[in-house]
């Protein structure tokens, strides 16, 4: 191992290797990163789709997801741009309850793709967001979750770098094969792990 | 979302990982008080797009290492790479490498990272870029490839919007101003945002805003390449702009760096 002359750190909570994963550090800003503008849907058009294939499995508007069961989770999340923040505390619906929402017994693919305002996306096995892993977010600390942050709604799956809780969700695409979305089509890894610090193909 | 005009690196469980490289440090060079360029020898560097950024990790004497991003403000065509970096006053990286490191010293870093932050000559224009601060480093590293690129890169209208605190803030002023008024050279429009400019400003006093951009900004119907880079409020506010201005948001590319605390 090469060694940085005079670099010493500066040892903060980052030094908790239980608790932050490998190469990085705790903020306790709320830095925002997007590829693009913030868009901003009206909540009176906001749906949420969860799609199989061709057809429409379960369409929610904004008042028929706000009647969903709601489940709070405070979790630690890790940016593939180093920052970790600890201790967020999320309201939303898991994806669990939307499948139940949506009479599935079971997820009929084992991946999914999420699709958000502005054209993102990004994929997850659906073994990622079962059991309670997985929340369609619309709070944050307490407050409606601000636009810069992917309000009204974004994906929550925080054992995955940030870049798969996707901002600004409208879509859930089930997928039979294992497809990259926007990062991991350019060159970000297809699953992220930030134990194993998968931050690029081929981590 | 926008065309990728820039060749990504392949993707997917199979792609080969990105290795950690030996950067030498040749050379300092001073920007301001708070920035400096490090110009970098890396054995096998792969080559990049403007735009893209690299990842650089620095290791204590006891194994304890700590990793951070930064832009690459060199052009692909020259083979040293610069970063240039600004002190935070918590920070735990950019310390070292603005207040320490010193030519001969070595750290690791590996890259080129990010497909979709970067443009070539190749790709056309017209090329918009909006800057705040040390933001400027990757759309640098796009007005240094255009100016490398001879004819072609003058063949593509190119204009940057730059914001700085003050006059002494402004980073690359000299060679900025010799970029803007070379023949074929990109319009260069600067801003000072928080101190009164010096006598004879030629540029702009508050932060940019709309009509700002209306005024400088290339009209939508030209489909302007847009790059906006710059610390979060302002990259939010100049996209919001941009946007409401009549802009195809898939047109308009962002990178932030938060405002405290991260690097």
């Amino acid at each position: 191992m090469t060694t940085t002359r005079g670099f010493t750190g500066r040892r903060g909570a980052e030094a908790d290797e239980q608790r932050v994963p490998p190469g990085q550090y705790v903020t306790n800003d709320f830095p925002v990163l997007s590829a693009g503008p913030t868009p901003h849907a009206p909540l009176d058009r906001w749906t949420l789709a969860l799609q199989d294939g061709g057809s429409l499995v379960g369409k929610w508007t904004w008042e028929e997801f706000q009647a969903l069961p709601r489940t709070e989770l405070t979790v630690d999340i890790h940016c593939v741009t180093k920052w970790s923040k600890l201790g967020t505390a999320w309201e939303g619906v898991t994806i669990d309850d939307l499948l139940a929402a949506a009479g599935l017994q079971e997820p009929p693919a084992p991946y999914l793709m999420a699709h958000c305002d502005g054209g993102y996306t990004t994929n997850l096995p659906l073994e990622d967001l079962l059991d309670g892993k997985g929340l369609v977010a619309t709070r944050f600390d307490g407050e409606p979750l601000a636009p810069e942050h992917g309000g009204p709604a974004r994906l929550l799956v925080p054992h995955l770098y940030f870049w798969k809780s996707a901002k600004w969700v409208r879509r859930l695409r089930f997928m039979e094969n294992d497809e990259p979305g926007f990062w991991e089509s350019l060159g970000y890894h297809i699953y992220g792990d930030p134990w194993r610090e998968q931050r690029y193909g081929g981590d | 979302m926008a065309v990728i005009e820039a060749a990504p690196p392949p993707a997917g469980a199979g792609a080969r990982r990105l290795a950690w490289r030996q950067a030498e440090v040749v050379e300092r060079v001073a920007e301001t008080h708070r920035a400096t360029t490090l110009v970098l020898d890396v054995p096998g560097w792969p080559g990049h797009l403007a735009g893209q950024h690299v990842d650089v990790r620095l290791t204590a004497d006891d194994g304890y290492q700590a990793q951070r991003s930064y832009s690459i403000a060199s052009p692909p065509e020259v083979p040293r790479l610069a970063l240039t970096i600004v002190r935070l006053e918590r920070g735990e990286v950019s310390p070292w490498l603005v207040d320490e490191a010193r030519p001969g010293d070595r750290f690791e870093l590996r890259g080129p990272i990010g497909g979709y932050f970067a443009w070539s000559v190749t790709a056309g224009g017209p090329l918009l870029l909006v800057a705040g601060g040390s933001g400027v480093a990757p759309l640098m590293a796009m007005l240094r490839h255009r100016a490398a690129s001879g004819e072609a890169g003058h063949a593509v209208p190119a204009r940057l919007l730059f914001s700085s605190r003050s006059f002494a803030d402004i980073i690359y002023r000299e060679e900025l101003e010799r970029l803007g008024s070379a023949p074929g050279g990109p319009a260069i429009v600067r801003t000072l945002t928080h101190e009164r400019p010096p006598p004879g400003w030629r540029g702009h006093a508050r932060l940019i805003d709309a009509p700002m951009l209306a005024e400088v900004g290339f009209p939508p119907a030209a489909a302007p390449k847009v790059f906006v880079c710059g610390p979060t409020p302002m990259v939010e506010a100049v996209a919001e702009a941009l946007v409401g201005l009549g802009h195809e948001p898939g047109r308009v590319k962002t990178e932030r760096f938060g405002a405290t605390g991260g690097e």
